[in-house]
């Protein structure tokens, strides 16, 4: 997961708190059938990279960004989240274990070299490669001969994947240790971009002035902490072909700075408004504001490592908990509707979601909640310490969830608010916890199994609670192995149902909402459900 | 003037000239003298009365309100207005963002507050008077040694110093934010201290007391002290009100005091985004703030006026 | 007078390598892995983490990795941030803007900080002294990002009279309002530091001799009253500029100017060694090397003040 979750992180990092903002115009002046200038090129809310532009070591939003803009991949997902082809002609797989991909014919990078099969193979045995310290290296690793490239320990036994095969020309292949019903989804992850040869001759280089095969191309230096210019590309052969000049990513260090920008006119898109203006924005945008569900969740999970939250009984305080919370009141108020109330883990706007996997353990409920935390012993310690990271915007739902613990379950609550996500992390990833703690997940792919997947199988990688039940294992087993994706949706919503229902590892909260707006010199700005904007539809007037 | 002290002297230079001068006055006359001054000045009564009156309130704020500053009710509250008739009820200065009574956040905030200044000041009294009072009794390779530490520190502002300092702590509490404070907050008092003790040991008494056999530490204690912590006083309390100032800057960098405890900096950051909706709620704990500050400064400065001959 | 400046220059090698040590000790010690941060919420892959480990040094004890910095610093080598840059381009991009920051802070504060701290110290006790006295006051007992905060609604966004945040960090009318916050304290400390000295000075008994002499009011007050009321006020503001630049941390954020403030204070939040201790270095040369000259002004300003 990458996304917004690392954007709070970075963004989030000064605007600890926040100020007021502009009281601009109200909305009158979209005026949708404008003259528009297919050159004309528009700003977009952006941070600086942390990283250098190289799709392999580039997990956070800054970056991520651009290279979604500079690169096209073999698959993408559409407006309605739906997968679709890119740069393939055809990814073929009978097993979901081997897949053969065919790439269009005609592709070429920036630099005019031509997209070949091996401008994918390269770039991902590159990548894969324990050498050369890629961040992104782990998306790999289903892919055969991933542990001889990247071994836990010491140096590469062998150079390149075994699972990666050119065949011809455009042709490649692509084997996987074993059944991965969503790898074709997971394709769509930017570390499977394609890379040019000049890449390699100067990687440090390439950063700097990273030339991809995607719709926009860079267009003069990276101004550091200012901006990143891109403008179209001629050649670009997918079928999304900007119907604007060019894309301007601009740096802020705080979102309510760039929204000053935006009611004047000085920023043209920003993808999701400071929480302090989620009260105001519609007023101050009319009909440019934008207000739609967000693939990803906040949760607040439990360590099951530790003995007293692992017993058995413990199920029942955790879901009176989750009872004493009055979601729809928290995101109507206090997060001035940023956020919606959860019935779930996976958001409503996922593949996959079928709604009520909650139950009534998600219904505000003070008297059943009282009742089941006394049926399950109380809570250990007799406190609940809620651990966020202050640096995102995280306070007003961590105090308000806090408070309602407090007031309706009877139970005292303090929020311990870390002041860096990183800090977070490490005390979470190390273990360290003692009580709740915030677990959010923005999707790496819109499909339920990348919500239930990733946290709630045994070991899985952001398994934070170190939650483990068989049973759950299994169904999820059963739907990798399923041959739709309709199936696999089924057990995966069915594995879903039975977490919570049963075990409630983590409590539902709330999903994200995307609040975004743009400025008067812009239109046909409409938003998938990554949070971000379709960048190549976005039209720029005369 | 000795060339070493004056140049150093840095951040308060107003202090440290009344420093140098009132020792060179006679203490016991200067105390009574300002003790007269003082009393008939009605910014020492204005700013002793408002100390007096938030240190009430951070003793025992359930004088002043008997609500529950956690008690939060958003369905009902939520950045409810200030109701100015209810005087010292629940809604007086109206709602927060969590819907909480502001009136009584800001009551129980006055405790968090005053305890990290007043033990941020006692500590840096304490160890820059100590350092301070060995380098300027010494001299020699104890005052280099001590001098460069205190340069060393010097060159860390307060604000970043304690900032880096506070990223080690996991739980923040009253007590570590003014350790994080003091450790970059000595440094002042310190120089004040040293360039009070350079002169005061030349003084004609002090050759006395040693000519009559009096050891180091009775020197130090029973001759230089009194003579010299006038001026560390006065330091000491306007600095307070800074302390208590850059706490609340703390909090808005998010690395200051933390739930549950109830304050004023926690507050004051967490009404920045309802700026534009509510104001009361980012004005009324920054005007407690504000208040307590300038009560302390205006105290130290009417000491030091009344301490300083050459002003009256 | 060389003699001095040697001495003083000598003395700051200590200074200098302790402020150094002591922020390297505080950055490279807090708890967190910047390195595992860089994976963000994703399960950090213990083979990279090792590599990259290894490729800062962070390996190595604290102590050599200390002197690992130092002797690359005396080759001109800030070193690297982890995320792959030079911290010299880092600091190459900041320093400047923030430097015009600083400057037009400090500008701000000489000027009016002395004119009124004169002007006020001249005539105390009327109604333009207790007026200043009373700002001066409340800009010292409001903290700097309520002043900023309140300055950027009222002027940015209620009334419209600036953009409420820098476009164009070369634009100096742009920085103007910043400056003026970021100087705010300083500047009141100046006021009162300036009235206080005066208002002694003027009582002092080379003031009367010289109105005694029959000199022209102009004159007294120029030159002998002000060199010698000016003093403190230099020792001040001599420290006051490398205290402005790192102050730049609150108003960097609150106006959204990528500056050394905003630079450091993330670093610090993400445990950017590298990048902290390359601009605390910095700013403890200036510190170090204004308080130098502060001293050297000091015999200009004071003839009773002689350096061996």
């Amino acid at each position: 997961m990458r996304g917004a979750k690392s954007a709070t992180w970075v963004a989030g990092a000064i605007a600890v708190a926040l100020t007021a903002t502009a009281c601009g115009g109200g909305g009158n002046d979209s005026d949708d059938n404008a003259a528009v200038n297919p050159d004309g090129t528009y700003t977009y809310y952006n941070v600086e990279p942390q990283n250098p532009i190289i799709p392999s070591n580039t997990n956070e939003v800054g970056g991520g960004y651009i290279v979604k803009n500079l690169f096209r991949g073999l698959v993408d997902f559409d407006e309605k989240s739906k997968l679709r082809l890119v740069a393939a002609e055809s990814i073929d797989t009978t097993d979901n274990q081997t897949f053969k991909v065919k790439l269009k014919p005609g592709w070429k990078f920036h630099n005019g070299e031509a997209q070949t099969a091996s401008s994918f193979v390269d770039a991902w045995n590159w990548a894969a490669n324990a050498k050369n310290k890629q961040l992104n290296a782990s998306w790999f690793e289903p892919i055969k001969g991933y542990d001889e490239v990247h071994p836990a320990e010491g140096d590469p036994k062998a150079e390149k994947l075994e699972g990666l095969k050119v065949t011809s020309d455009l042709e490649f292949t692509i084997e996987l240790k074993k059944p991965v019903s969503t790898f074709k989804e997971q394709l769509f992850y930017d570390v499977f971009s394609p890379l040019p040869k000049a890449f390699y001759k100067d990687t440090k280089a390439f950063g700097e002035h990273p030339i991809g095969n995607g719709p926009y191309q860079q267009d003069g230096d990276w101004q550091h902490k200012v901006e990143f210019k891109t403008k179209k590309f001629a050649d670009y052969k997918g079928d999304d072909k900007p119907k604007n000049g060019g894309v301007v990513f601009k740096f802020y260090n705080k979102d309510d700075a760039a929204y000053n920008d935006l009611v004047s006119d000085k920023l043209d898109i920003m993808y999701q408004v400071p929480n302090s203006m989620a009260g105001q924005y519609q007023n101050d945008l009319g009909k440019r504001a934008i207000s739609q569900m967000f693939g990803g969740n906040t949760n607040i999970s439990f360590p099951l490592y530790e003995a007293e939250w692992a017993k058995p009984e413990k199920v029942k305080v955790r879901q009176g908990l989750s009872m004493a919370i009055d979601r729809e009141t928290i995101a109507k108020t206090a997060l001035k509707g940023s956020k919606d109330a959860a019935d779930g883990y996976t958001p409503k706007v996922v593949e996959g979601y079928q709604g009520g996997a909650c139950g009534e353990f998600c219904k505000f409920d003070p008297a059943k909640a009282k009742e089941l935390i006394k049926a399950g012993g109380g809570v250990p310690g007799n406190k609940i310490t809620l651990t966020y990271n202050a640096d995102g915007a995280n306070k007003e739902w961590a105090d308000a969830v806090c408070n309602d613990i407090r007031q309706n379950g009877g139970v005292e609550c303090v929020t311990d608010p870390k002041p860096t996500f990183q800090q977070a992390r490490a005390d979470i990833t190390e273990r360290r916890m003692k009580s709740a703690f915030r677990m959010a997940w923005v999707q790496d792919f819109p499909n339920i199994q990348n919500f239930i997947s990733a946290q709630y199988r045994t070991k899985a990688g952001a398994n934070d609670m170190e939650f483990s039940d068989k049973a759950v294992d299994e169904l999820m087993d059963k739907a990798d192995a399923s041959k739709t994706i309709e199936e696999s949706n089924k057990l995966y919503a069915e594995a879903e149902k039975k977490i919570i229902q049963e075990q409630m590892p983590s409590i539902p909260l709330f999903f994200d909402h995307t609040l975004a707006g743009y400025s008067k010199k812009v239109q046909n700005v409409k938003f998938d459900s990554f949070r971000q904007a379709i960048w190549t539809d976005v039209e720029v007037k005369k | 003037m000795p060339e070493k002290t004056l140049p150093h002297e840095t951040t308060t230079p107003e202090a440290v000239s009344t420093a140098l001068k009132s020792g060179a006055g006679k203490p016991r006359s200067l105390g009574q003298d300002a003790w007269r001054e003082l009393r008939g000045s009605w910014l020492f009564w204005a700013s002793g009365v408002l100390l007096i009156l938030f240190i009430v309130m951070a003793a025992f704020p359930s004088l002043f309100t008997d609500v529950d500053p956690r008690q939060a009710d958003l369905r009902g509250h939520y950045l409810a207005p200030p109701n100015w008739s209810h005087i010292f009820e629940g809604d007086w200065f109206g709602y927060n963002g969590q819907g909480q009574s502001v009136y009584a956040r800001t009551v129980h905030g006055a405790r968090a507050s005053i305890i990290v200044g007043v033990c941020v000041t006692l500590a840096v009294t304490v160890v820059g008077g100590f350092v301070g009072m060995l380098a300027g009794y010494f001299g020699g390779w104890v005052d280099a040694l001590l001098s460069r530490l205190t340069d060393i520190f010097f060159g860390i502002p307060l604000l970043l110093g304690a900032l880096t300092l506070l990223q080690a702590f996991t739980h923040r509490t009253a007590w570590t934010v003014s350790l994080g404070l003091a450790t970059f907050g000595w440094m002042q008092i310190a120089r004040v201290m040293r360039g009070a003790v350079i002169t005061q040991k030349q003084a004609d008494f002090v050759t006395a007391a040693r000519a009559l056999g009096a050891g180091t530490g009775r020197i130090l204690l029973r001759h230089i002290l009194p003579n010299v912590i006038g001026p560390v006083i006065v330091v000491a309390t306007i600095a307070l009100g800074g302390y208590i100032s850059t706490e609340a800057t703390l909090s808005y960098l998010g690395i200051g005091l933390q739930d549950p405890v109830v304050s004023w900096g926690v507050d004051i950051s967490a009404a920045q985004s309802q700026l534009r909706d509510a104001p009361h709620v980012l004005l009324v704990p920054a005007s407690f703030l504000s208040l307590t500050v300038l009560a302390f400064i205006l105290l130290g400065d009417a000491v030091r006026d009344a301490l300083d001959p050459k002003l009256r | 007078m060389g003699r001095f400046v040697a001495r003083r220059l000598l003395q700051m090698i200590p200074v200098f390598i302790g402020t150094t040590l002591l922020i390297f000790l505080m950055v490279y010690s807090l708890p967190g892995d910047p390195i595992k941060s860089l994976f963000g919420p994703k399960a950090a892959d213990p083979a990279t983490v090792a590599r990259l480990r290894h490729e800062y040094g962070l390996d190595k004890s604290l102590l050599e990795q200390y002197w690992n910095y130092i002797s690359g610093l005396f080759q001109g080598d800030f070193g690297q941030s982890f995320t792959g840059r030079p911290v010299a381009d880092l600091m190459s991009e900041a320093f400047p803007v923030t430097i015009r920051l600083a400057l037009l802070a400090f500008g701000f504060e000489v000027i009016v900080g002395i004119a009124l701290g004169v002007l006020t110290g001249m005539r105390r006790g009327k109604f333009l002294d207790q007026f200043v006295l009373v700002l001066t006051l409340l800009v010292i007992s409001v903290p700097v990002f309520v002043i900023g905060y309140v300055t950027q609604f009222l002027l940015g966004l209620k009334w419209k009279v600036i953009t409420p945040t820098v476009q164009d960090s070369e634009n100096l009318g742009q920085l103007m309002i910043p400056a003026i916050v970021l100087a705010a304290l300083s500047l009141a400390y100046v006021i009162r530091l300036t009235r206080t000295t005066v208002g002694e000075n003027l009582r002092a008994d080379y003031i009367r001799t010289a109105v005694a002499k029959g000199l022209p009011r102009k004159r007294v007050v120029g030159v002998h009253l002000m060199r010698n009321s000016l003093i403190p006020v230099v020792t001040f503001l001599g420290t006051d500029l490398g205290l402005l630049m790192g102050g730049a941390i609150v108003t960097e954020g609150i106006f959204n100017i990528q500056g050394v403030g905003f630079t450091l204070f993330k670093a610090i939040q993400t445990s950017e060694g590298p990048t902290v201790v390359g601009i605390v270095t910095v700013l403890v040369l200036v510190y170090l090397l204004t308080s130098l000259l502060v001293d050297l002004l000091y015999a200009v300003l004071d003839p009773r003040i002689r350096y061996a």
